[in-house]
Parts: C-alpha cells; structure tokens; sequence
C-alpha cells in the first residue's frame, strides 16, 4: 500500500535548504551502457554474440565464455525477487538522508541475479517483479523492480520519486505561451497535477488565438517573458526563479531556409537568438538557482526540459539554418545537463519530427500535434528519461541516424 | 549678423528663455517596434548586453553593447527607405544634407480626433483648416501630427493590434501630396510607429506618406513624443540622424526649441 502524495506544506523560510547530495555516481565505461538505455527508458544488458549469454554487471568480456562480442540488448526484465533487504543506515551521505530504503535481488528470466531498488508495490520475496532500468539523481542507470500489476499510488512510491521528476504539486515555468505546442503543454502538465503554471509570453501586443482560455485556467500565471531579451530573462528569473521546480523551454523560431533559398542572415540570426543564445540566456540566470533546490524538499526542483528537434541530429537542408540552431541548443544542452547534475536538476532533450503548425504547413504527414507532444514532455518527466524522440518520424530518423549517420545525411539532402 | 543671433540664442537658452524640448521615446527593450508578416524580414527591436558593470569582466567600469534597427524607437526616415525614393539623390543618412535636419515645426493638434478614432486620417481639408488659423505652413518646415499617440504607455494600445492589423492615426493621401507638393515641407513626424497610419496598406497609394514623401526626397520622423508641449508654430525642431553609410534612417534624440 503507497500512501498518496499530498500536497507539501508551505515551505519554511526560517530553515535552510537542503544541499543536494548525489548517490554514488561513478561507473565504468561499460556500465555507463546501462545509463545511455535508462536515458532512453529502456533497459538493456550485454548480450554475448557467441554463447548468447545475459551479462550482469556490465564488463568487458563474457563471464561464460570470455568472448569480447558483447552487445547491449533490450530486456523483458520479468523475474522473481528472491530477497530483499530493508536498509536503515548507510555511510553514503544520499542514502543516510533517505532512510529506510529498501533493496533486493531479482533472479532475471534471462539468467543473472541483479540488484534492485524495490518499489514499495512489490511483494515480500519470494514474488515475481518487473525490473525497469532509471536513471537516478546523479543521472546514473539503476535497476528498480516493479510490481508485475499496477499499484494504487504507483507513481508516489518515495523511492521511485527519487528517479523521477513528476510534476504533480511542483511549479512550471513554460517559457512560450503563445504556440500550440506551449499551449498544449500547459494543458497537460496541469493535468498531471501541477500547482503552478507560469507561462511566459513575448510582444504582448501580438494577440495569439488561444490566450484567453489559457489564462483562464486557475493554475497559470501569464508574465512576459521574451528569450531575446537578456534583461528579460533576468527580470522575470529574479521574481520566480527560486520558485520554479520545472522548467520547460517551449519557445523556439522555425523558419524553412536553406542555405540558397534566403539571402542574408536575418533569420539564421533571429533562429539562433531564441533557440540557441535564448537558452543560454535561460540557464544563465535559471539554471543556478534550480541546481541549488534540487533537494528542496518533496517538491524540489527537478527537471528542465529542452524543446529540441530530430533535426540537432542531421541537418535537413529544406530547413537548414533551424536545424544548425537546434544543433547548437542540442550541444548546449549537454553543458546545462552536465551543469545541473551537481544539483540532482534532470535535463530533458525532446526531438521531435515536424511539429503540425503553420511553419510546417507545407510539410507532407505524417506531421506531430502539439498535444502528441506535450503528452510525450509529461510522460518524460513521469519516467524521468533524459531524451524522448516523440512521433513516428523523429523515431525513424532516430533508428537510422544510430545505424549510420552518413547514410542519414545523404538521405537528407535528396 | 548670423553670429549675433546665435549668441542671443545661446544666452536665451542659458536664461530658460528658449526651452528644450525632448521628443523622443527611451529606447528600452519594452518599446515596440514595428512588426511586420512573419515570413518578412523585421527590424531589431532595441536590445542591451552588459559587457562589464564594475565587475571581473572589467572592474572599473560599466558598458553595453546594444543592438537595434535603423527604425527603433524614435526615429529618422531617409528617401531611400522606400522604393519610390531609391533614386533621389542624397537620399541616404550619410549624404542628406545636414542642413535640413533643423527647421521649424507646424504641430497639427489631432489628439481629439484620435481618442475617438483610432484610424483617423489627416486630410488636406483638416490642413487648410490649420492653416486658416495659424497662418500658411511654411516652406522647407516639418509638419507633426499629434495625436497623443505617445501617452499610451502600454505596448499592447500603443500598437493598437486587432485580427485586421494596426490600427493608429496617420495622414490620408491627399494631406501627404498637399504637404509635398503645394507646402515644399522637408518632412512630415508621427507619435505613432510609422508616419503612415496602421491600416496605410490599404490606401492608394499603401503607405502614401513613405511613398510620396521619400519619392520626392523628403523625410519622417516617427514615435515622437511630447508634442503636446511644442506650439502649433514657432518651435525649432533637431533631429539628426546617425551618418550611417548607405543608411535608410536611424534612431535619434529629436529635440525642439521652444520660446517661452
């Protein structure tokens, strides 16, 4: 039985925050193949080429027949808790913050014995489980064992919460409110519980369709706010910043030019000052102050999601200078996500494929709609993956840009 | 003789005899600016980036870069901003001659006409109208149109936006072709973004006040403010552009100089 969140008290100003602390973070090279999948929501194990043998924990050769020809492959993660144990003090400064916790070992259906977090849903062992892979606080993949059914209060279980950055309760900034896709996000990450919306919205003076039944909802805040505009940024960081426990940077500029088809800079230029300096400027004046309430209590700062595009990967030519921006925000965001991990604050990356929205109107289906979208950002922070390739396209070119990113690029500029 | 004057007029601006006038908006990231269809290239709202503020990026001072474009804020239309002036010569910030860039100021009080009408349009009927109680307007002088335009401090009814497009007062054609061709005046200035009205796209010419203006080598001054502080005569108008090479127009600190 998991007790349901409740809504937190009001925070106690008189009491210091927390300092984040992080959970053991080093691993080796190979291990950190159980993070690149978690990061991605999959749990995969080395697989030997040879003797087919499941390998756990991960290494460098085959604990059965020493072959060097290991390849990480997706797991069921169906198997039988054969133990656990109920920690109640630890050296580790993260864990002796959050005590009780509980551990077990999981015999995989696939061959080895794992160790695992153990949701608070799971039987006493022995039971059957399901063992999912999580990226934890320090970003690092860890292996948690499920329930085989779902639980009531499934996603409040503490110990999960920990892998996780669900918006219920928290505060969101969405930094563009005037797109359907900050639109729909807005709608859905209230739907899943959130306290506070502030949305951001700039040159106020362009009405947008949609406005009025956005500010409508109880929960959202309307403030300008305008990613070209370092004082801007600055301004509306200094009145919500030490508020916000979810940031989600919605805003972006999406002209379809190559490189022949506009002459001059000016909108290469206006693409890379919100896509690219628009998110520098964020994480300049957001981003310390989210790394310092990482640990702020049940509702702590969490996440800060990027809204990239399957475009970072390859340049598509039809759309070219957006797509070397969205590369650019893409290689930011690597720096925001190393910067952030001291403070236990997740960066998400969202590559989707064409958005249906008017800069993609001439652009053939399958297209995907802002509510796809925004329900695909929500799911992200329920399962706190680090990269999600929402839609049938950015799945695609996902697949084909791991095979080959060559091929991909020549398939690009046809 | 030229000297003398001068000299009375530095010892009247000394004495508060002959006020200064400050004609321009504060340029700021929360001024508007002119907007175009997105699919347009736009003019760079006015944007600033500290470079050091007593600070480890330069200790003992403070700095900015700031960015905007040539038609930010208060600012100078040159000839060659439109097509119709492209030809004229001296048409560019950097070739005009300076000497135009003071002259005396005909005010148009139509602050009751744009309260009430938003898309109001200044005629010639309403400038001979003017005329008849102020006196003819004379040659080589700038015309303002007031309209109040300025005391809208809020972005959002500065701009006046509705689902048709802008909609801000400005001068009807025949008052444009009237100023130009039968008042010789060396520019026309509005309190609003553009010397044409919002909705000036659908008149005939679109945009007559750029179009017959710059076609004959005349100039505008735009997003003017304390106009309602000048006289309808009498005022001396400053307005310098920056002598951009090539410039179509630049922001300006327009001033006027008014005799208490």
């Amino acid at each position: 039985m998991i007790p349901p969140l409740v809504r937190p008290k009001l925070k106690n100003p008189i009491l210091r925050t927390p300092l984040p602390v992080l959970p053991p973070w080093m691993r080796s090279r190979a291990a950190l193949g159980l993070t690149a999948a978690a990061a991605l929501g999959q749990f995969r194990l080395q697989v030997c080429g040879e003797c087919d043998a499941v390998q756990y924990p991960p290494r460098e050769c085959c604990h059965s027949c020493l072959s060097d020809q290991l390849r990480w492959r997706e797991q069921s993660g169906s198997g039988e808790l054969i133990s656990e144990t109920t920690v109640h003090h630890s050296q580790d400064l993260y864990f002796s913050e959050r005590m009780p916790w509980r551990l077990g070992m999981v015999r995989l259906d696939a061959g080895p014995t794992v160790v695992v977090h153990l949701h608070g849903g799971c039987a006493p062992a022995p039971a059957r489980v399901r063992v999912g892979a999580r990226l934890d606080k320090s970003g690092q993949g860890v292996l948690v064992a499920f329930p085989i059914d779902e639980v009531l209060n499934m996603a409040d279980d503490r110990q999960l919460r920990e892998m996780t950055c669900d918006p219920k309760f928290r505060k969101v900034l969405v930094t563009d409110g005037k797109t359907g896709v900050g639109q729909a996000v807005v709608r859905n990450i209230i739907a899943a519980g959130a306290d506070l919306v502030w949305v951001g919205y700039a040159e106020p003076w362009k009405t947008f369709a949609g406005l009025t039944e956005l500010a409508a909802q109880p929960q959202v805040a309307m403030l300008p706010l305008d990613l070209t505009d370092s004082q801007s940024v600055k301004t509306l960081a200094a009145e919500i910043g030490g508020k916000v426990d979810i940031l989600i940077n919605t805003a972006e500029l999406h002209r379809a030019h190559g490189i022949a088809s506009r002459s001059g800079i000016e909108v290469a230029r206006a693409e890379m000052d919100v896509n690219y300096f628009g998110l520098l400027r964020l994480a300049q004046e957001f981003g310390p102050v989210m790394r310092s309430r990482g640990a702020d209590g049940q509702s702590s700062a969490t996440a800060w999601v990027n809204l990239l595009s399957i475009y970072a990967l390859s340049n598509y030519p039809r759309h070219g200078t957006f797509s070397a921006s969205k590369a650019a925000a893409l290689s930011l965001s690597q720096c925001l996500r190393a910067e952030m991990r001291p403070g236990a604050v997740r960066v998400i990356n969202v590559f989707p494929g064409p958005i249906d929205d008017e800069w993609n109107q001439a652009t053939p289906q399958p297209k995907l709609t802002p509510e796809a979208l925004a329900k695909a950002v929500v799911r992200a922070l329920k399962d706190g993956v680090e990269d999600v390739y929402p839609g049938d396209v950015a799945q695609e070119w996902l697949l084909r840009w791991q095979e080959s990113p060559k091929t991909l690029e020549r398939e690009l500029s046809t | 003789m030229a000297a003398n004057s001068l000299i009375s007029l530095a010892a009247e601006l000394l004495s508060g005899q002959i006020r200064v006038v400050d004609l321009t908006q504060t340029l700021s990231p929360d001024f508007p600016q002119i907007a175009l269809p997105p699919e347009f290239g736009q003019c760079w709202p006015f944007r600033m980036e500290e470079i050091s503020r007593y600070d480890d990026r330069g200790p003992g001072w403070y700095w900015n870069n700031f960015s905007c474009g040539e038609h930010t804020g208060t600012h100078f239309d040159a000839p060659i901003h439109w097509v119709s002036g492209r030809a004229v010569p001296n048409n560019s910030t950097d070739t005009l001659p300076v000497q135009n860039l003071i002259g005396p100021a005909c005010v148009i009080d139509c602050s009751r006409e744009a309260k009430a009408d938003p898309d109001f349009l200044l005629t010639a009927d309403r400038l001979r109208q003017w005329e008849a109680e102020h006196g003819r307007i004379p040659p080589r002088a700038w015309v303002l149109m007031r309209t109040d335009w300025s005391k809208r401090s809020d972005p959002v009814a500065y701009q006046n936006y509705d689902e048709t497009g802008q909609h801000t007062p400005g001068p009807a054609t025949d008052a444009v072709k009237f100023l130009v061709d039968e008042r010789d005046i060396v520019g026309f200035g509005s309190e609003s973004i553009g010397t044409d009205a919002g909705q000036g796209y659908h008149l005939k010419p679109p945009y007559p006040c750029h179009y017959y203006m710059h076609g004959a080598g005349r100039y505008g001054l735009q997003c003017l403010t304390n106009l309602d502080l000048l006289p309808p005569i009498g005022a001396l108008i400053v307005c310098a552009p920056l002598k951009i090479k090539n410039g179509s127009g630049s922001p300006i600190r327009a001033l006027a100089l008014v005799q208490n």
